[in-house]
């Protein structure tokens, strides 16, 4: 698999290499995914939560927390999503709940994002014993179950917070990516571009942050996305089963709250459905992009015009 | 040899880890929660069980943190997990091993399930490239899998439970009916296994279909391929035999990878159904503050998945004989 700008650095007359193979990088990149149905649904709904996450006060109708409406409402004009069992309009605490779920996959995306980077390119950098060792640490840490480990961890800890989640799913939740890098790393370990720049006689770590991290651009954003997902999943159906932070504002909390009022049985539907209708469209929105991102930078994966087959 | 060799290393080494981290996590917990349990239980529970706790947590003895985890694991070994206060005054090991069959039913056949089909639409999806097979499928399921596993499942039985009354809601089986190999008990059993598994499947899938298309697609531009197509063999043949067996070989390594994910599912959908498996005794031991039932599930499940892998790796094994000679 070849990324676009690898041959970019071989040519001489380039000022300032890395900086420009970067800016051509993400120029292709922007076009690609701008051309992709998939990149462009999944950004949209995206850039709606943020929206949500950064405007809570201007856009949500009323106090999320203030339980002053009739219990139990439908769904009508002044509140749209209904109200919950203890009078709270439904629409606000999905708006308000927004920002938390984002903040959480952000956080851990990023986290999780730089353990993979640091630990699957130096693998692959380093080789011999130290590649060993960070191998089957990032393999081992790929196949314990994550959710039971962080349930364990959230009963002692009681209630786990925003902070606690953040670390442990981040601290947990990179394997993964961690694995498709040092394998990327590997095979570019001899590529000429590189061992041009072995004998201009730079650092090892301007080779690997100038040189080799701009040529993986797609694939450190695909596991920001994957463990963003994760994230998001993750700290839902921890917060569902009553192990998050029960006064937070989250759409996992709203959950939790719906199923012990037996929501669905009670008639207040809306208030279960909508806060996973929204950690659905979330997860989605990370999915579509990852995928989207696959296709970018896999080339033989894009869409054909037309198939003739015999 | 030594492919299977190193597999099985490398089990030794993972079991190993998540024994050393049930271990730990108890005893580096800040506040000591084992000792908060303790306390709340003395004098509901005979002190000869309560010694027992305080062995197996670390609470009240005076031995080091090395001493301890030797007796830890010596105890391991020869199944001794504490007993149960959730169903006191059962030893966990006899608790566990009446929730298991049940999710390794549920679980297993599901996965299978979700795996051959998944599978399946993978391979027929990118043959037929860009055909309407493919555009409708692959999106359509990328979308579910992002799904929470335990929102699908609140959503079914509110639909086909309440709302259609087709199915029933909650638990593993009628608690009316007699617990027997009847046709009436496996019947009932089955019954109220069509919606968890159905939710299992349908948020599991998406992950192979979509791994399956793209290796497919990979394989596919392969000269043998190009070969075969050259020699003028059926359609069918290309396609099964050549590409699709091909294909399939890095789906299998990607199976025991996503099997985690799938078990964190289904620990959420038997929470949301209490459908009596593993996961949603786990769930149950966590409220109830049951710390060593809830470690004993956590290293079973950790278990499971490994043994998973192990098959899958023998799996590959078999069908591959690339990995066999690899280093």
């Amino acid at each position: 698999m070849t990324a676009p700008a690898v041959a970019e650095p071989l040519r001489p007359a380039a000022p300032a290499g890395p900086s420009r193979a970067r800016a051509v990088l993400r120029s292709g990149a922007v076009r690609a995914l701008l051309h992709n149905r998939k990149a462009l649904v999944g950004a949209l709904l995206l850039l709606g939560f943020v929206v949500l996450a950064l405007f809570p006060g201007q856009l949500a109708p009323d106090d999320p927390n203030a339980e002053i409406f009739r219990p139990g409402l439908g769904a009508s004009s002044s509140h749209w999503f209904g109200t919950t069992a203890y009078g709270q309009d439904v629409l606000s605490q999905l708006i308000w709940g927004t920002r938390q779920s984002l903040l959480i996959a952000f956080a851990v995306g990023g986290l999780a994002t730089a353990i993979a980077v640091i630990v699957g390119v130096s693998a692959a950098y380093l080789g011999g014993f130290a590649d060993g060792l960070l191998s089957t640490i990032t393999d081992v840490i790929l196949v314990i179950p994550i959710f039971p480990l962080v349930i364990v961890l959230a009963a002692y800890e009681k209630n786990a917070g925003f902070f606690t989640l953040v670390v442990v799913l981040g601290a947990l939740g990179w394997s993964y990516g961690a694995r498709q890098l040092r394998a990327q790393t590997l095979s570019m370990r001899n590529r000429d571009f590189l061992e041009a720049a072995r004998v201009r006689g730079e650092r090892r770590l301007y080779v690997i942050v100038f040189e080799i991290l701009p040529t993986m651009t797609s694939l450190i954003v695909a596991s920001f996305l994957g463990a963003a997902l994760y994230a998001v999943l993750t700290a839902a159906g921890l917060q569902f089963v009553g192990l998050g932070d029960p006064n937070s504002l989250s759409w996992g909390t709203m959950l939790y709250w719906a199923q012990n009022n037996e929501a669905l049985g009670a008639g207040m539907v809306l208030w279960a459905v909508m806060p996973g209708v929204c950690v659905a469209l979330l997860g989605a929105a990370f999915a579509l992009l990852n995928y989207a991102f696959d296709e970018v930078s896999n080339p033989a994966l894009r869409k054909v015009r037309r198939v003739q087959r015999g | 040899m030594r492919f299977v060799l190193r597999r099985l290393s490398f089990f030794v080494i993972t079991l190993w880890a998540a024994v050393t981290l049930n271990f730990l996590i108890p005893r580096l917990m800040p506040g000591n929660p084992a000792l908060a349990m303790m306390a709340r239980y003395k004098g509901h529970i005979n002190p000869q069980a309560l010694h027992a706790l305080e062995i197996a947590f670390g609470v009240g003895t005076h031995k080091s943190l090395g001493a301890a985890y030797v007796a830890y694991l010596g105890d391991l070994v020869r199944g001794r997990f504490g007993i149960s206060l959730t169903f006191f005054p059962q030893a966990v090991m006899h608790e566990v091993l009446q929730a298991l069959p049940w999710t390794l039913a549920l679980v297993g056949i599901t996965t299978i399930l979700a795996f051959s089909l998944g599978t399946l639409i993978g391979i027929v999806g990118a043959w037929r490239r860009g055909g309407v097979f493919d555009a409708m499928l692959p999106p359509i399921f990328i979308v579910t899998s992002a799904f929470p596993y335990f929102w699908l499942a609140l959503l079914a039985i509110w639909l086909f439970a309440i709302k259609l009354h087709w199915l029933p809601a909650s638990g593993g089986y009628d608690v009316t009916t007699n617990v027997a190999w009847s046709w009436a008990f496996v019947s009932d059993t089955l019954r109220h296994s069509i919606l968890p598994a159905a939710t299992i499947l349908v948020t599991s899938i998406g992950g192979w279909i979509l791994t399956m298309r793209n290796n497919m697609i990979t394989v596919l531009s392969e000269d043998y391929v190009r070969m075969a197509r050259a020699k003028g063999l059926s359609q069918w043949r290309i396609m099964w035999t050549y590409a699709g067996r091909n294909a399939i070989l890095p789906n299998l390594t990607g199976f025991a990878m996503s099997l985690g994910f799938v078990v964190s599912g289904a620990i959420l959908v038997e929470f949301v159904f209490n459908y009596p498996g593993v996961g949603w005794m786990f769930l149950q031991a966590v409220e109830n503050q049951d710390y060593a039932l809830m470690q004993a599930l956590f290293l079973l499940i950790v278990v499971a998945v490994l043994s998973a892998i192990l098959v899958a790796d023998a799996v590959t094994a078999f069908v591959d004989p690339r990995t066999r000679e690899l280093r």
